[in-house]
Formats: structure tokens, C-alpha cells, sequence
């Protein structure tokens, strides 16, 4: 789950790190109202992307006036395919240095990796290009956690006068990124007052989704992706849906399984009109899964690929027979077949609908993009 | 490590439905359960052999070579950590899900004590026709066939494919290692290549990766330096970027985890990569007749 700039940094102020005063705000007439208590203000388009510097949606406002007018200008943008529409108006901050800081999840230690650089700021992946010593990369084992020792030697690349404070806040970050299950907590940039204290200017977050059960009403925090109608029902019904846009339908058991089965509509001429994968624990949902999948107005044809290890084929095909009795569909569909429980899946199939599963997926595959092909 | 009919498995969550089901298809292959765990029920029997209420004590009375857990998320670093502890050499983790903190501390855990960790998110592994541990349709002839080509794969389902088009052509399996769809898995699909390499049973690797991190590149360095051919096949061509598929591991982001670099990376080792899974057992046999054809004329 990725969090705002205006959801995560209270989390992080939680935790110990400083963020300046600030407000959200949906209109300019808030903004206004905002900046009036804040003072000399920085108007932030809310969007869970990045770049919204770049994008123009971050804008310095003198008074409430210019505010309010710089609302009106940012709120309805559209940044990195986001159409704004919350700012944040935020205390400005008398900056001496901005660096970066960030704890995430490291797949190639199995552990935490802490990162900092002294040049924080709009371009620190383009400084850190240039110069892959900018950037100072620190693994830290989750059970002893950030040593006190560690995030000081880090933080005096920044110099001895102000290492200690620095040191406090990635002390700070690694218990903020412990304490809320993040998969990354990044503050870019960390600045260095003018009159030394080290407050974050914005945050990044993204907490495990997986985490959900043991952090209450974190996620709710969060911004969602933002899902089609039926990508929102199949994600209610506990199961995985992404429409793609082409007109042959696949349902498959299992990730791999199924993005095997959308390359090879794709390699064999057709066009995927989704992912949808009835594996793993879902098994048991193929009935609601073929539902979804056929309120997709742009299906013209549909193929049926199980190939069951956990996932018990009879279960998942009975699953369709039942869902292709109580629907009735008018496009054509075609099964293949094989793993746990084939024998009596493809009975059922035979028996109930009187289909005959292909052998190979390839050929399954073909058929059904020549139907398709041939209802366009 | 692969798994063979003399090791001893212990199963974590012996008496789930899911537990039950997957234990009873693992005695009818041939697999050596010599016990279970379930605190709840610790002291009876299932399946005919003792539920223990952890691993550490079932390693006092019945010792274990192998764990596989039957854990739902949120009690699978318990478990974990129990087995690791207990002196496991390895640990079979199926669990989907499980939050990533946890799984950080249960691969500590493993280096602690020494234990390989397989998975989280792993279908098992199959040694055709010997045993197997896991949730793989091991049983089923008209996919695993005992062979000479090894096939890792991070998809379960992918590698029941892959399986079933290999026996269909008439080649068998000498094993299957399920290396996990988790970002952060114990045993990498470069460390299942190295163990692949060294088992002399086995003359040829399929590589089942997916869009997502960087397994592909990383085996692809090893892959170089093999004499046994290596074909691979890569989900998530036509898959779009910036969405998770399915799997928490498969995802394009920030132009990194995509397929053509994961394609040009394998290619680049002589790895060759197919476009479908249909396609990967006659490259296959090309490749041992080519090498048998060097081996006549050296």
C-alpha cells in the first residue's frame, strides 16, 4: 500500500522525526485558510506518484493569497496519470541542506538495507548515477536492529557538527519502518536547517499488504490503487483481476501459470483482455472468478488453463461448470487441463458441458484466439 | 540439497485439511514422514505417525532431516524459526503472504542454525519417482516422469506446465525444484542452478523464471560457466508494468524486473529462451544431441 506525502509523515513524526506544520487542504478557499495559520507556505499536489516537482505541483506561496491562487492552479492537474485533488499546504523551511535517506526491504541480503546521501534533493538517482559513492548503502540485521554506532558513522558524511542529529533520525526512520511494516520508508529530502535541526521535507511509504492483520486501520491510510468496477469486485471476492484490454479472456490457476497463458495469447496473434489467476488459496472461487471475468464487455472468447498442483483441477472446473450453467454465455470457450485432480475434471467438463479439453495449451491458446478473431 | 526417498520430512501442521491432504498424497509417493506438529493436539497420532507440539521436540524423539509447513501467514515465522532451530537442514516454506518483516526474520533464523530455507511461497520439490515435499502434482504420470532434465521454477503452476511438456515428449524429470514467487526467497534460482549442476542425474536445466527482481540475471552469470545446456522460459511478456502479478515477486517497476533485460541476460550466458513452454523440449534435445555429437568426435 503506498501512502501520501500528508499520510505518511505524521507516521514518521510518530516515530520521532520532525516534519513542519502543515494542513490539507481540497479547495483554494482552504488553502487559503491554511496559510493563514502556517504563514509563508509550500503548496504539494497529493498524488502517489513521483516527480511532482518537476510536473509543477509543488509550488512556494508568500501569503494566503498566492496560496490560494497556486491551489486553484495545482488542484486538477494531472501528474504522472494522477489528477490531483488534495494539497498539502506546508510551513516553509529554512533549507542549509537537503540529503536523502531511506530503510527498504533488501532481496539480495534477506534483510533491512539503509540508505543516505549527502545530495538529496530532486536528483539524487541521477547524482547517484554519476557517483555510485553518493550513495552510502548499509545492511542491518533485523534482529539487533540499527546500531546506534552504525547510523553515526553513516551520518558523518554530513559532517561532525550535525552527525548526531542526523544519527537520530535514521535511528528514528529504522524504528518508524519496523514499527509499521514498511517495504520502504524514504525521506527525500532530509534537510538540515539553517538553524540545524534536521527536519523531512516529504515521505515515501509503502507497507506490506501482507502485514495488514497485525497493523489495525494502518492501511486504510493508505492510497489504494486505482481499480476498473470489476477490478474493485474481484478484489472484494479475494481474488486477483487486472483488465488489459483485449478480447480473449483467460482463466488460469496461479501466477506464473496465468501470465504463461496471457504470453502465449499474445506470441499466437491475440490480444489478453486479463489476469486472472483462481490459484493458491482461491482455488475454491472459480464460479465468482468466470462471473468477473464475463461482465468484461470486450471478451469474445475464453480459455480455461489449469494446470494443478495445490490447486485441485476437479474443484476449480467445477467451479466453471456451475458459473457457465447459471450464466449461459454466448462466446466460445476452450479447457486444457492436467495436475491434481485432471481425471475428474475432465469428466465434468465433458459430462456437464460437453467441451473436450485440448491436450496442449498451445492448441487451447490458438482456438481461442482464432474465435475471437473471427466475432471482431 | 535435493530431496531424496531416505530423508526424514517432518510436517508442520500435520492435521489441517490442507496438511492431511498433501501428507497423505506425500506417504502414497514414497516421501518418509516420521512425524507431525500441531501444539493443539501434541501426543496423538495422524497419517500413523506422532504429532509433536513443536519441532524442537519432535527432533528429540524423531529426528528430521526436512520440514514443510502447512502455516497459514502470520504463524509461519513461528514455525520457521522453530524448525531452524530444531536442526533442520531444510525448511520447505509453501506459505503465501507471509508479511516481509517476518520473512527477514526467519531467514536469519536460517543462517543462524545453518538451515536452507526453500521458498516462502514455494510449490516443493519433486524427485520423480523417489519422493517429494510439498503441494506438486508429483503423483500425476502424465506430468512427472522419472528423467534426466532438472526444472526450477518460481511458479508452481508454470512448473507443472513445463513438467507435463517435457513428459509429453517423452523426457523425463530428475527434479523439481519450486524456488518460491516471494521477493525474498531462501534459495535462489542461481543456488538451485549450482545444485542442479553438481547432481549428476541430472543432463540438462529448465529455467522457469518470471518478470520481477533480478533471479534471472543472477542465474544467468552461473549459467555461463555450465557445461550442461540451460534453456529458459520468462512469464510476463505480455504482462503490463507497474502491477503486481499475482505473486508479490512479479512486478516491472522503475524499469528494472522486465523481460527483455531478464531475456538479453540469458541470452547473453547461451542460455537459450523460448517463447512458449511448448518449444522448450525439442531446444532441449537439440542441445544433448549437439553435446553428445562434441563428445563422439573429442
Amino acid at each position: 500500500m503506498n501512502f501520501e506525502e500528508h499520510a505518511a509523515k505524521p507516521l514518521l513524526a510518530r516515530a520521532g522525526i520532525a516534519v513542519p506544520p502543515a494542513r490539507l487542504a481540497t479547495s483554494p478557499e482552504e488553502a487559503e485558510a491554511a496559510a493563514r495559520e502556517i504563514g509563508a507556505s509550500v503548496v504539494k499536489a497529493q498524488v502517489p506518484t513521483g516527480k511532482r516537482g518537476k510536473a509543477g505541483g509543488i509550488r512556494l506561496a508568500a501569503d494566503p493569497a498566492e496560496a490560494r491562487a497556486h491551489a486553484g492552479a495545482i488542484l486538477g492537474m494531472e501528474i504522472g496519470g494522477h489528477v490531483v485533488e488534495r494539497v498539502l499546504v506546508e510551513a516553509q523551511v529554512p533549507i542549509a541542506r537537503e540529503l536523502y535517506a531511506a530503510v527498504l526491504n533488501d532481496p539480495g541480503s534477506r534483510g533491512p538495507m539503509l540508505l543516505f546521501s549527502t545530495l538529496g534533493g530532486m536528483d539524487v538517482e541521477e547524482a547517484a548515477e554519476r557517483d555510485p559513492h553518493a550513495m552510502r548503502r548499509h545492511e542491518i540485521s533485523i534482529i539487533d536492529g540499527l546500531q546506534r554506532a552504525d547510523a553515526e558513522a553513516i551520518a558523518a558524511a554530513a559532517g561532525e557538527e550535525i552527525a548526531g542529529r542526523i544519527a537520530d533520525a535514521l535511528m528514528a526512520l529504522y524504528q518508524a519502518y519496523r514499527e509499521l511494516d514498511a517495504e520502504l520508508v524514504e525521506i527525500n529530502p532530509l534537510v538540515v536547517t539553517q538553524d540545524g535541526r534536521v527536519v523531512a521535507l516529504d515521505c515515501k511509504l509503502v507497507v506490506d499488504d501482507a502485514a495488514g492483520p497485525r497493523q489495525p486501520g494502518l492501511l486504510e491510510q493508505g492510497t489504494p490503487d486505482r481499480l476498473t468496477g470489476l477490478e474493485a469486485r474481484a478484489q472484494a471476492a479475494g481474488l486477483k483481476y487486472i483488465e488489459l484490454g483485449g478480447s480473449v479472456g483467460i482463466l488460469a490457476n496461479g501466477a506464473g501459470l496465468t501470465m504463461t497463458t496471457m504470453d502465449a495469447v499474445s506470441h499466437l496473434g491475440g490480444e489478453p483482455a486479463n489476469f486472472l489467476e483462481v490459484g493458491g488459496e482461491a482455488y475454491t472461487k472459480a464460479q465468482t472468478a468466470l462471473e468477473i471475468l464475463l461482465d468484461n464487455p470486450n471478451i469474445r472468447s475464453l480459455v480455461v488453463n489449469f494446470c494443478g498442483a495445490f490447486a485441485r483441477t476437479d474443484v476449480m472446473a467445477d467451479g466453471v461448470v456451475k458459473a457457465w450453467k447459471a450464466l449461459d454465455p454466448a462466446i466460445p470457450v476452450f479447457f486444457t487441463i492436467h495436475g491434481t485432480g485432471e481425471d475428474e475434471a475432465v469428466a465434468l467438463v465433458r459430462r456437464e458441458l460437453g467441451f473436450e479439453p485440448f491436450d496442449r495449451m498451445d492448441d487451447a491458446v490458438a482456438a481461442a484466439v482464432q474465435a475471437a478473431r473471427n466475432a471482431a | 540439497m535435493i530431496i531424496r526417498r531416505e530423508h526424514r520430512v517432518l510436517v508442520q501442521g500435520i492435521t489441517g485439511k490442507q496438511g492431511t491432504f498433501w501428507t497423505e498424497a506425500m506417504q502414497a509417493y514414497g516421501t518418509r514422514i516420521v512425524g507431525g506438529v500441531n501444539p493443539k493436539k501434541a501426543g496423538s497420532e495422524h497419517l500413523g505417525v506422532p504429532v509433536h507440539a513443536s519441532a524442537r521436540e519432535a527432533a528429540k524423539s524423531a529426528p528430521f532431516d526436512v520440514s514443510v509447513m502447512f502455516i497459514p501467514p502470520m504463524a509461519a515465522k513461528a514455525a520457521a524459526i522453530d524448525a531452524c532451530e530444531a536442526g533442520a537442514k531444510m525448511v520447505v516454506c509453501l506459505t503465501e503472504h507471509i508479511p516481509a518483516h517476518d520473512v527477514m526474520e526467519m531467514h536469519a533464523a536460517a543462517r543462524a542454525n545453518g538451515t536452507r530455507i526453500v521458498g516462502p511461497n514455494t510449490a516443493g520439490l519433486v524427485t520423480p519417482g523417489e519422493a517429494f515435499v510439498g503441494i506438486m502434482p508429483a503423483f500425476n504420470e502424465r506430468v512427472f516422469r522419472p528423467g534426466r532434465i532438472g526444472v526450477i521454477s518460481r511458479s508452481g503452476s508454470l512448473g507443472t506446465l513445463v513438467a507435463l511438456n517435457l513428459t509429453q515428449e517423452g523426457e523425463g524429470q530428475s527434479v523439481f525444484y519450486g524456488v518460491g514467487g516471494d521477493p525474498m526467497i531462501g534459495t535462489t534460482s542461481r543456488e538451485a542452478l549450482e545444485m542442479l549442476d553438481a547432481d549428476p542425474r541430472t543432463e540438462a536445466v529448465v529455467l522457469c523464471g518470471e518478470i520481477g527482481g533480478s533471479a534471472e540475471e543472477e542465474a544467468a552469470e552461473y549459467a555461463r560457466t555450465m557445461d550442461k545446456p540451460v534453456v529458459a522460459f520468462i512469464a510476463g511478456r505480455a504482462s503490463p508494468p507497474g502491477r503486481k502479478m499475482g505473486h508479490a515477486g512479479a512486478i516491472v517497476s522503475g524499469g528494472s524486473g522486465g523481460y527483455d533485460a531478464k531475456r538479453r541476460a540469458l541470452e547473453a550466458a547461451g542460455v537459450e529462451v523460448a517463447d512458449l513452454p511448448s518449444q522448450i523440449p525439442q531446444m532441449i534435445a537439440t542441445r544433448l544431441a549437439q553435446d553428445a555429437r562434441q563428445v563422439a568426435f573429442t
